[in-house]
């Protein structure tokens, strides 16, 4: 069966981004950019699976700048077939891209489809649940274990007070958690193989989506910074200060 | 204006995480309503009923909403949300999985975690793991808002008098079933609505080390917590973990015990009223957003803790 498994362009998890000083969006000129942490899970995911003969392509897809060619390049390199860009270089919510998945959903007819449960910059944990609303499919967020069988993937997910298991009809859709599988690195023949990986452009307009942002970022701001605090000497001068000056115990 | 709140609830009661989101709809003002979907949820609709500024309670009660599968109860919400400006969830995972679904049913662009209410359509928001924080305005008709339910003080559970409806609709997509779950078993306060919170990271060193942490959150009636660390190293199952991935707290005392203090860990618990740092690296991050930082092996310092307490 075939897999369609989304990549994202995001600044590189270690880089502690900070607001312009205008507080008109946040400074990410010249900063690292990375695949979306998540992102991988959800690519090493659809290549164990191909490993595991369950899955015979993986069809790797992002959203964005012409830039985001890196991206989907490192995905080829980890085990992906192909690539699908949708170029554009727009401000792209969660519901647009949602929609233009749905698109490429709709002409790629994947059975599964495999997506990182958030971006570590915006935060949001929305795209996963929204295209599978759009196509009609079932969801399994928060992966930690993902089993295809029969026409049906069993999906474990990480809920606040445990685990939860799901059965779902195919096609679905999974959304990856971070304990689901540890990535790979991609070795340099791999690195050098994918670059002859076919890799396809397409634009929004072609997919006929409107990908007009249904929300304004009016303002961006550090948090509020904490008061520099003390260091006290032992236990005791701790208990005392927690219990005379801060009156938590 | 009139807000759907989405109760928080194992079909046997009505989570705390509620009364927080119900504040938030108290800060966007209007009417709220709340709706409770689950199955044998009678006491949850009741319960429901007496919490402070609630208008109506819609209870829909049918087996397709027993474990709140989100692709039956997310088309319940939207047909419901259609006559609201504003539908509000709680950001657990239950809100964060039926949520966004709801809203692509309604083509609305969701906004998640909110942690301030700046104006009916405008909302401020953590972003890039709690480092930025985003004001940002919504256009669409329907608000769909999910809620971080440590940035609102919880309303009162008691005081209020709404009338409890019956909604007899019943979605069931059919396209998914629950196959079972496995909760962890613990008597100590929920790790996100407990006042205190103590968490251990890699430098416990082991799981049987939390046994440390165990008897000094006895003490305090704390909740326990831990880092990505020391959940991937295998110490304490993963919904201990505490963090931009894990759970969002804000106690009135959060104590680090092992731990550096990575941002995503900061993410999830920088908000807390006091935090004590006890690690024995005295250039360790944690130490930047202490307001009591003790230099110290945690395994002397954390049994003496415990014998001062």
């Amino acid at each position: 069966m075939k897999v369609l498994v989304a990549v994202k362009r995001v600044v590189d998890y270690n880089v502690k981004v900070r607001p312009k000083a205008d507080g008109s969006d946040v400074d990410t000129a010249n900063v690292k950019m990375s695949i979306n942490p998540f992102c991988e899970i959800a690519v090493e995911e659809a290549v164990r699976l191909k490993e595991k003969g369950v899955v015979s392509e993986i069809v790797a897809v992002s959203l964005g700048s012409k830039q985001c060619q890196e991206q989907i390049r490192t995905a080829l390199a980890l085990g992906a077939d192909r690539g699908i860009l949708v170029e554009t270089d727009d401000e792209l919510q969660p519901l647009a891209v949602a929609k233009c998945l749905k698109a490429v959903v709709d002409k790629e007819e994947p059975q599964l489809v495999i997506l990182g449960k958030q971006s570590i910059d915006g935060d949001n944990n929305q795209t996963g649940q929204m295209l599978a609303a759009l196509s009609g499919m079932g969801q399994g967020t928060f992966a930690s274990e993902v089993n295809v069988e029969e026409g049906a993937v069993k999906v474990t997910r990480e809920i606040d007070g445990g685990l939860q298991t799901v059965e779902l009809k195919l096609p679905a859709v999974v959304t990856t958690d971070l304990r689901l599988n540890e990535p790979r690195y991609a070795s340099l023949p791999n690195i050098m193989k994918a670059k002859k990986k076919p890799l396809d452009t397409t634009t929004p307009d072609e997919l006929g989506v409107d990908i007009a942002p249904r929300t304004k970022t009016l303002k961006v701001e550090p948090p509020a910074e904490r008061q520099a605090g003390i260091k006290v000497a032992d236990v005791a001068e701790l208990v005392e200060k927690l219990k005379s000056e801060a009156k938590v115990i | 204006m009139s807000i759907l709140v989405i109760a928080e609830h194992d079909n046997a009661e009505l989570k705390g995480a509620t009364l927080n989101t119900v504040a938030a709809a108290k800060a966007i003002g209007g009417d709220i309503d709340v709706l409770v979907a689950g199955s044998g949820c009678g006491a949850v609709g009741e319960a429901a009923a007496k919490v402070d500024g609630v208008t109506k309670v819609l209870v829909a009660d049918n087996a397709a909403y027993e474990h709140q599968l989100a692709e039956n109860v997310s088309k319940l919400v939207a047909d419901l949300g259609k006559n609201y400006s504003h539908v509000l969830a709680p950001a657990t995972t239950t809100g964060k999985n039926m949520l966004p679904r709801a809203a692509a049913l309604l083509d609305v662009q969701p906004i998640s975690d909110i942690v301030g209410v700046e104006g009916a359509d405008t909302f401020k928001r953590p972003i890039y793991a709690g480092n930025v924080i985003a004001t940002v305005q919504s256009s669409d008709a329907i608000k769909v808002i999910s809620v971080r339910t440590t940035a609102f003080d919880a309303v009162a559970a008691e005081g209020g008098s709404a009338a409890v409806e019956s909604v007899d609709a019943v979605e069931d997509a059919g396209v998914s079933k629950f196959v079972g779950e496995e909760l962890a078993e613990s008597d100590r306060p929920e790790l996100t609505a407990a006042k205190v919170v103590i968490s251990g990271g890699r430098g416990m060193q082991n799981g049987d080390n939390f046994e440390l942490l165990y008897k000094v959150a006895d003490k305090l009636g704390a909740a326990v917590g831990a880092s990505r660390a020391a959940v991937d190293a295998g110490f304490v199952p993963n919904d201990m973990q505490v963090g931009q991935t894990g759970k969002i707290v804000a106690p009135d005392l959060y104590i680090a015990v092992g731990i550096s203090g990575a941002i995503q860990h900061l993410a999830g618990m920088k908000d807390s009223k006091v935090i004590v740092a006890i690690n024995k690296d005295e250039e360790a991050p944690i130490f930047s957003v202490a307001d009591y930082g003790l230099v110290a092996d945690l395994f002397d310092a954390v049994p003496e803790l415990e014998t001062k307490l």
